[in-house]
C-alpha cells in the first residue's frame, strides 16, 4: 500500500470541493489525475500532500495514518505550474536548497545535486541564474529540486502547462523515466487526455469533485467505466448518441441500424447511449462491417496530414478524425463510416455495458 | 482590410552595455495577402512576438519598412494602423454586460447606437453569445470571456488586420476544440486578414491556409500545412511540426547515393554533393515494420489510444515509428523500412532536391 485516500471529503464554506473519495495509488507508480479546470485536481493534490486537512476521512501513507501530520513532517515534494525558483541563487543553489535546510553535509549535497542535474540535463548550467534560463530550463530546476530530496511522494500540478508545445512533448517523454528509478510514488495532474496517455502508468479521471474511475491509463481510455469518464478521457470529444435496441439491431433516430454484437444479445429492448471515438469514423469503409451514415458537414479543419470533420449526426455534434486531406465546404453532405465494433454502450445510469 | 508587406525588416534590441547587438529578427520579406488566414508558428524566443509588434506598430524595426496596401506605415503609430488584437488572457470589463463589452470598441470610435446594435448582434450570433448579451461579463467562464475578447476583435469593420496572440493557451482542451473551429468559421464569414500567433502546431495547422514558421529570429519556411508536413524545408520544421517530429539520422554520401544506417537508400541529391553534413529526414508516419528491413531493437512502445509510438534503436540511433491502433508490433527480429517517397535529404539543415536512383 502506498498512498491511500479513505472516504476523503473536502468542504469549504459549505461548498463541497471533493466528494467522498476512495483511492489507493500504486506504490512507486506513476499516477495521473486527469480533469478539466476546477474539477478538483489541485485540491486532491493538496490533500495528498497534507497542505489541506480533509473535512472527513483519512489519508494513509505506507500503512500509516498521516491525516493530521503536517506537510513539513511528511516526505513530500511538490512542483507547481508556475515555476518557483530562488532568483538570487544559481542553479546549483536552487537544487541544493532543500538539502541545505535538512542539514545534509556539503560533500553529499554536491554529489546528489550533480547526479540529479545530470539526469535533467542541467549539468552545464549549474553556475547560471534562473533569469538567464528559458522556461523549460527553469521548470527543470523546480523538478530537480523535487527529485533531489528523495521524497517518497512527488506531486506535480500541471508542471508543463506553461511550456511550449514541443518542449512539453520532450519533457513528457522524459518524466516517467526520471521517476522510474527513484521508487517514489508520483501523482501528476493534467487537463490533457493525450498527455495522460503519453505518461502512461495509472490514471484517475476527475469530474466536478469526484473521481470517476481509476486504473491502467490505456485501459481506462479504451473501456471507460461510465459516460463521464469517457468524456473526460477524450480529445477530440467522444461522439455520443441515443440508440434503441430492438431485437437484433441497434437503431439511431435517423433509422440507421446495425447488428447487436453477440455479447450484448442478452440486453433488453430499450434505450441506451452509444459512444464512438472520432478516429473510428472514416470517410471510406476501411474495415469490414462499417456502417454508413449520412451526415452534414459543419466545418472541416485540415492539418498537414489529417482532417477533422465536424458533422451533424442525428442532431448531435460529432467529429470525425481521419488520415489524409479531405476539404469540405460548410453545408456539404457526406457519408461517414462508423466502425461499429468500436462502439461503447452505456445503460440508463450511464455505466458501461460490459461485453 | 489590407494587404500587409514587410520589406527587408530587421530588428535588434539595445544590447547590454559593452555587448554587440544581435538580430532578434533577421531579414524578413513577407507579404500577408488581403483576407488570408495566417499562422505565425515557433517556440518561445523565436522572434514571433517581435514580428507581431512590428506589424502593430508597438515596435519600430531597426531596418526596413512595413506597408499596408503599398502605403508605408513604418512611422505610423499603432492607433492609426487600425489593428485589432486578441491576447492570451481575456481582456474583459467585468462590470459591463456582454453587450457593452462588445460595443465598447465601436462606442470608442463615436459610432451611433443604432449602428452599433446590428453589428454587435451579428457578432454575438456568430459566437453563440446572443443569449448572454445582458449578462455581466464577471459571471462568465474563462472560455466565455475569451469569446468576448474574440468578439471585440471582430466587431470593428474598419480594421486592417486581426492579430491573435496565443488566444487559446488558457482554454481547456475540450473547449479549445469548439473555439478553434469557431475561429475558422469566423474567418470564412468575416473574410478579414488574420494572423494567429502560436507555439502549438495543431492550432497553427488547423487554423491557417499559410503557416510562417520561425526559428531563432529567422523565417525558415512559409507554406501550406501539407507542404510543411510533406516537405519540411529545414530540419527544424521537420522536428517542430508533427508529433513526434521527424526522425533525423546521420547520412553519408557514397558515390552520390545517400547511405544511412549502413544501407544505400535509393535516393541521391540531384546536384553534386557539396558538404559532409548530411542528414536523412523521415517522419514516424512513414517508417514501417517490414520483414525485409533494417534490424532494430525496440526500446519502448507508448500506447496513445488511437495509435502507438514505438521507439526503436539501431547503431545507436533512436527512431520513432507510428503504428496504427489495430496493427501489431513485431516482437521477434523487428525490422523497419522507410517510405522513399517521404524520405528527405538535408544538407547543413536545409532540404536538398533528390532523385531516385538504383540502390
Amino acid at each position: 500500500m502506498s498512498l491511500e485516500l479513505r472516504q476523503v471529503v473536502k468542504r469549504v464554506d459549505g461548498d463541497t470541493h471533493i466528494y467522498e473519495t476512495n483511492l489507493n495509488l500504486v506504490q512507486g507508480g506513476f499516477n495521473v489525475l486527469l480533469g478539466t479546470t476546477l474539477s478538483g485536481k489541485t485540491t486532491l493534490l493538496r490533500l495528498m500532500a497534507g497542505l489541506e486537512v480533509p473535512t472527513s476521512g483519512q489519508v494513509w501513507f505506507e500503512g500509516k495514518n498521516v491525516t493530521r501530520i503536517p506537510v513539513q513532517k511528511r516526505s513530500v515534494s511538490m512542483v507547481y505550474q508556475q515555476f518557483i525558483n530562488y532568483p538570487n541563487f544559481d542553479v546549483f543553489g536552487n537544487i541544493a536548497s532543500p538539502l541545505k535546510v535538512a542539514g545534509v553535509p556539503a560533500a553529499e549535497i554536491k554529489t546528489r545535486v550533480e547526479k540529479i542535474a545530470g539526469m535533467l540535463k542541467l549539468d552545464d548550467l549549474l553556475g547560471r541564474y534562473p533569469s538567464e534560463l528559458s522556461g523549460g530550463q527553469q521548470q527543470r530546476i523546480a523538478i530537480a529540486r523535487a527529485l533531489v530530496k528523495d521524497s517518497k511522494l512527488v506531486l506535480l500540478d500541471e508542471p508543463l502547462a506553461n511550456l511550449d508545445y514541443k518542449l512539453r512533448e520532450e519533457l513528457r517523454d522524459e518524466m516517467p523515466k526520471l521517476f522510474a528509478d527513484t521508487g517514489a510514488t508520483v501523482v501528476y495532474s493534467t487537463t490533457e487526455p493525450l498527455e495522460a496517455l503519453m505518461l502512461g502508468g495509472h490514471t484517475a479521471t476527475l469530474y466536478q469533485g469526484r473521481v470517476t474511475q481509476y486504473g491502467i491509463t490505456a485501459e481506462g481510455y479504451r473501456f471507460p467505466e461510465n459516460l463521464t469518464s469517457a468524456r473526460v478521457f477524450s480529445d477530440p470529444p467522444i461522439n455520443i448518441a441515443k440508440v434503441r435496441k430492438e431485437g437484433e439491431r441497434f437503431y439511431l433516430n435517423s433509422g440507421v441500424s446495425w447488428l447487436v454484437p453477440r455479447p450484448l444479445h442478452h440486453l433488453q429492448n430499450d434505450a441506451y447511449t452509444m459512444a464512438i471515438r472520432p478516429h473510428h469514423l472514416t470517410l471510406k469503409a476501411e474495415k469490414p462491417g462499417a456502417v454508413r451514415i449520412e451526415a452534414k458537414v459543419k466545418i472541416s479543419e485540415l492539418s498537414g496530414s489529417e482532417s477533422v470533420i465536424h458533422i451533424d449526426v442525428d442532431g448531435n455534434d460529432w467529429v470525425s478524425e481521419c488520415h489524409g486531406i479531405h476539404p469540405f465546404d460548410s453545408g456539404d453532405q457526406t457519408e461517414i463510416y462508423m466502425q461499429v465494433d468500436r462502439c461503447l454502450y452505456f445503460d440508463q445510469q450511464q455505466r458501461l455495458i460490459q461485453a | 482590410m489590407a494587404k500587409i508587406e514587410l520589406k527587408n525588416v530587421r530588428h535588434s534590441y539595445p544590447p547590454p552595455r559593452g555587448e554587440v547587438p544581435v538580430w532578434a529578427l533577421e531579414e524578413v520579406n513577407q507579404v500577408w495577402e488581403d483576407g488570408g488566414a495566417y499562422a505565425l508558428l515557433g517556440p518561445s524566443g523565436c522572434g514571433k512576438t517581435t514580428l507581431l509588434n512590428i506589424i502593430s506598430g508597438l515596435l519600430r524595426p531597426t531596418e526596413g519598412a512595413v506597408l499596408f496596401n503599398d502605403e508605408d506605415m513604418t512611422q505610423v503609430p499603432t492607433i492609426d494602423r487600425h489593428i485589432a488584437q486578441v491576447f492570451q488572457f481575456p481582456v474583459v470589463y467585468d462590470t459591463m454586460t456582454v453587450y457593452q463589452n462588445l460595443a465598447f470598441p465601436l462606442r470608442n470610435r463615436g459610432m451611433k447606437d443604432d449602428e452599433i446594435r446590428p453589428r454587435v448582434s451579428e457578432i454575438a450570433e456568430m459566437l453563440d453569445l446572443a443569449d448572454n448579451l445582458e449578462r455581466r461579463a464577471a459571471g462568465l467562464t474563462a472560455d466565455g470571456k475569451q469569446k468576448i475578447s474574440l468578439g471585440r476583435g471582430l466587431v470593428r469593420s474598419d480594421v486592417n488586420v486581426i492579430m491573435f496572440d496565443e488566444p487559446l493557451t488558457v482554454i481547456d482542451p475540450h473547449l479549445k476544440w469548439q473555439l478553434r473551429s469557431k475561429l475558422k468559421q469566423l474567418h470564412q464569414e468575416v473574410g478579414s486578414t488574420m494572423i494567429y500567433v502560436t507555439h502549438d502546431q495543431t492550432e497553427a495547422l488547423t487554423f491557417a491556409d499559410t503557416v510562417v514558421v520561425m526559428y531563432e529570429g529567422k523565417v525558415v519556411q512559409v507554406g501550406t500545412p501539407v507542404e510543411l508536413f510533406e516537405e519540411p524545408k529545414h530540419t527544424f520544421v521537420g522536428h517542430f511540426i508533427g508529433s513526434p517530429g521527424m526522425n533525423l539520422l546521420p547520412c553519408e554520401n557514397i558515390d552520390r547515393r545517400a547511405h544511412c544506417l549502413g544501407n544505400a537508400l535509393g535516393i541521391a541529391e540531384t546536384r553534386e554533393a557539396q558538404s559532409e553534413l548530411y542528414q536523412v529526414g523521415i517522419r514516424p508516419e512513414f517508417v514501417y515494420f517490414e520483414q525485409t528491413g533494417i534490424p532494430v531493437s525496440i526500446n519502448k512502445v507508448d500506447d496513445l489510444g488511437r495509435y502507438k509510438v514505438a521507439e526503436v534503436e539501431t547503431e545507436g540511433q533512436v527512431i520513432k515509428v507510428i503504428v496504427d491502433e489495430s496493427d501489431p508490433i513485431p516482437t521477434e527480429n523487428p525490422r523497419i523500412c522507410f517510405d522513399l517517397d517521404h524520405t528527405r535529404l538535408y544538407r547543413d539543415g536545409w532540404m536538398v532536391e533528390t532523385e531516385e536512383v538504383a540502390a
